[in-house]
């Protein structure tokens, strides 16, 4: 891995995420991944939801090895690209494991909610027990396999909680529509009715949202 | 710019050449002898009208063909040449002996597969390989040339003069359309003028417009022509001669800008040719590799044409055409875009090609953008670039996919 290049995500595993998201959306619908990598998600959608789905990734490498197995992806920046698309564009618009990794999150979901319908948002939960465990006993900054990159080189520069994350939904007026917590193997967490629970044992949050 | 790909080789290599720029310094002020070769060509009676306002009375498109149309005329790719190429993509040009300009990219079991698309290429119009151009008779005196006469045409005349071609072939939709450089504008044009008849469009080391620095080394290079003793203003097929040296300097300016500055370090760096002379006709091997480029270039070339056709590229400027929104071109398009950059190409820079992404973006298009990390500069389209030949090959067989088309 080379740190002088931007990376954009962390533990970048798409399989994953990968049938949580997909169970989040509808057939036959248009939908944008942004940090698509190399396109694993926008691939299964089309084959088993025949979504015309597309990507943008940061990676160049990635890209090619997208366009390469015939994936609609282009080399794009999550910051900065998506004010170029018109409003209402997509059904879904799907960031996975990227949001902690963006100069401006916030900007990043307003931008996704204009141009697309719902928006789904993964992300690696920094309240997770074993991140304050180890930085109350510890006393520095946790490593665990989602944060597994020194604090100093590490792409993850907003990281958030489960409880952040719907504090922010509510401060912008998104409506979360669905809302799970995972762990790193994709096993849905137990504590659906509890956010705080979620917040304690999840290791990673996903969410469906909506304009309100 | 096509003709590198085949003299790429010999520069490497760096000896066939050096005898025939040798040959070559003493032949082409002689005047590079153009062979009548015959094109296979198809020729329209009521000719096209252009973007300037002038109606040609009669339009020929010389164009070639490979593999085979399938019975639903769906499988038809439209392969749009660059500046100085021509129609004989992928088979032995018949003036120059030389491979086709794009072997790497068309044939069986390349990028774009001839035993499974139905490839067409076409002289542009205003070229000199048997389509309309300079060098056809002249609509008002058919015993001559239109030489300068000929009526200035623009990227879009080229497109509309394959269009014709296309119909003519009883292909209603094309499933690709893919081009470089100048070609890559035409896959552009296609795209915006023809949203329908092209299910997905390739650009390749391309742009939008021609930037005032692209036009600028064309301008030398019309200068040069200009220049020559032996232009008479346009009319040098009536005093028998060419303007071989002129054209020659054209085309040597053209290939700096073809290739980057580490591509040349790399195969000639400051090396002498013919050391052992250190007095007297000492060269370096990159000017003696330009003279052969240029030298070699007013063999297959006419003067004429090359004017024509640089100015038909300085023309280019799609957004122009939509209000000064390159984005208005593609509004409601469905056609699937490949946009492919070369990473060391300083005339069409890469962002060149994100200018046009993001542009599709604004409407909503279906695009995949690719830099291909390169140091052979523009002329990376013509070579031997495993990455960006995967991507095509990639692209396309996802858009067969999609089109329907079997495998």
């Amino acid at each position: 891995m080379n740190f002088t290049q931007p990376v954009r995500f962390v533990a970048k595993n798409m399989r994953v995420d990968l049938a949580l998201i997909a169970g989040m959306v509808a057939p036959n619908s248009r939908v944008l991944d942004i940090g698509c990598g190399d396109g694993t998600l926008i691939d299964h959608l089309f084959r088993t939801k025949q979504c015309d789905a597309r990507g943008i990734e940061i990676d160049m490498a990635e890209v090619t090895r997208a366009v390469t197995h015939g994936l609609p992806v282009m080399q794009g920046d999550a910051d900065s690209d998506l004010a170029n698309y018109p409003d209402a564009a997509f059904d879904y618009v799907i960031l996975s494991r990227t949001l902690q990794a963006v100069e401006k999150p916030r900007e990043v979901l307003r931008q996704m909610l204009r141009i697309s319908t719902f928006a789904i948002v993964s992300f690696p939960n920094f309240g997770h027990w074993s991140l304050r465990l180890q930085l109350l006993f510890g006393g520095k900054m946790p490593m665990t396999r989602a944060w597994h990159r020194m604090w100093y080189e590490t792409p993850n520069i907003h990281p958030c909680t489960i409880r952040d994350f719907f504090a922010l939904c509510e401060a912008d007026g998104y409506k979360v529509e669905q809302w799970l917590a995972a762990d790193e193997d994709g096993k849905k967490a137990p504590w659906r009715k509890f956010a705080s629970l979620a917040n304690f044992f999840g290791e990673q949050g996903l969410f469906l949202l909506r304009k309100v | 710019m096509v003709l590198q790909s085949r003299e790429e080789p010999c520069g490497i290599e760096g000896i066939a050449w050096r005898g025939a720029a040798a040959h070559m310094r003493k032949t082409m002020d002689q005047g590079p002898n153009f062979s009548e070769t015959p094109h296979q060509s198809v020729s329209f009676d009521d000719g096209l009208t252009l973007d300037c306002g002038r109606h040609l009375n009669r339009l020929t498109v010389a164009y070639r063909t490979y593999g085979t149309l399938n019975a639903a005329r769906s499988n038809a790719i439209l392969i749009c040449h660059a500046l100085t190429g021509d129609q004989y993509v992928a088979e032995t040009q018949p003036v120059t002996g030389k491979p086709g300009w794009w072997g790497a990219v068309v044939g069986p079991g390349r990028p774009v597969d001839t035993e499974r698309y139905f490839v067409i290429c076409a002289n542009v119009l205003g070229g000199c390989m048997g389509s309309t151009g300079p060098r056809s008779p002249h609509d008002e005196r058919p015993g001559e040339p239109w030489g300068v006469d000929f009526p200035p045409v623009t990227i879009a005349d080229m497109v509309r003069a394959q269009k014709r071609l296309v119909d003519h072939l009883g292909i209603e939709k094309l499933f690709a359309v893919i081009g470089g450089s100048m070609g890559g504008m035409q896959a552009l044009a296609w795209a915006a003028l023809y949203p329908e008849q092209v299910f997905a469009a390739v650009p390749v080391a391309a742009a939008a417009y021609h930037s005032a620095q692209n036009i600028a080394f064309h301008e030398i290079g019309r200068q040069a022509i200009a220049a020559d003793p032996s232009f008479h203003g346009g009319r040098y097929w009536a005093e028998g001669v060419t303007p071989a040296r002129g054209l020659a300097v054209a085309r040597m300016t053209a290939h700096i800008t073809y290739v980057s500055e580490a591509a040349l370090t790399r195969k000639f760096g400051r090396k002498l040719q013919g050391a052992s002379d250190l007095l007297i006709g000492d060269r370096f091997e990159v000017e003696s590799y330009l003279e052969h480029q240029g030298s070699s270039f007013v063999r297959r070339f006419d003067a004429n044409s090359y004017l024509t056709i640089t100015r038909a590229m300085d023309l280019f400027d799609l957004a122009a055409d939509h209000d000064g929104s390159l984005a208005a071109a593609f509004t409601g398009t469905r056609t699937r875009f490949l946009l492919v950059s070369f990473s060391s190409d300083w005339l069409f820079p890469t962002a060149q090609s994100r200018a046009i992404a993001k542009a599709l973006n604004h409407v909503a298009a279906n695009v995949s953008f690719v830099e291909i990390m390169s140091d052979k500069g523009h002329d990376a389209f013509l070579l031997d670039e495993p990455d960006f030949h995967r991507t095509l090959s990639g692209f396309l067989a996802g858009c067969a996919e999609h089109a329907g088309l079997g495998s």
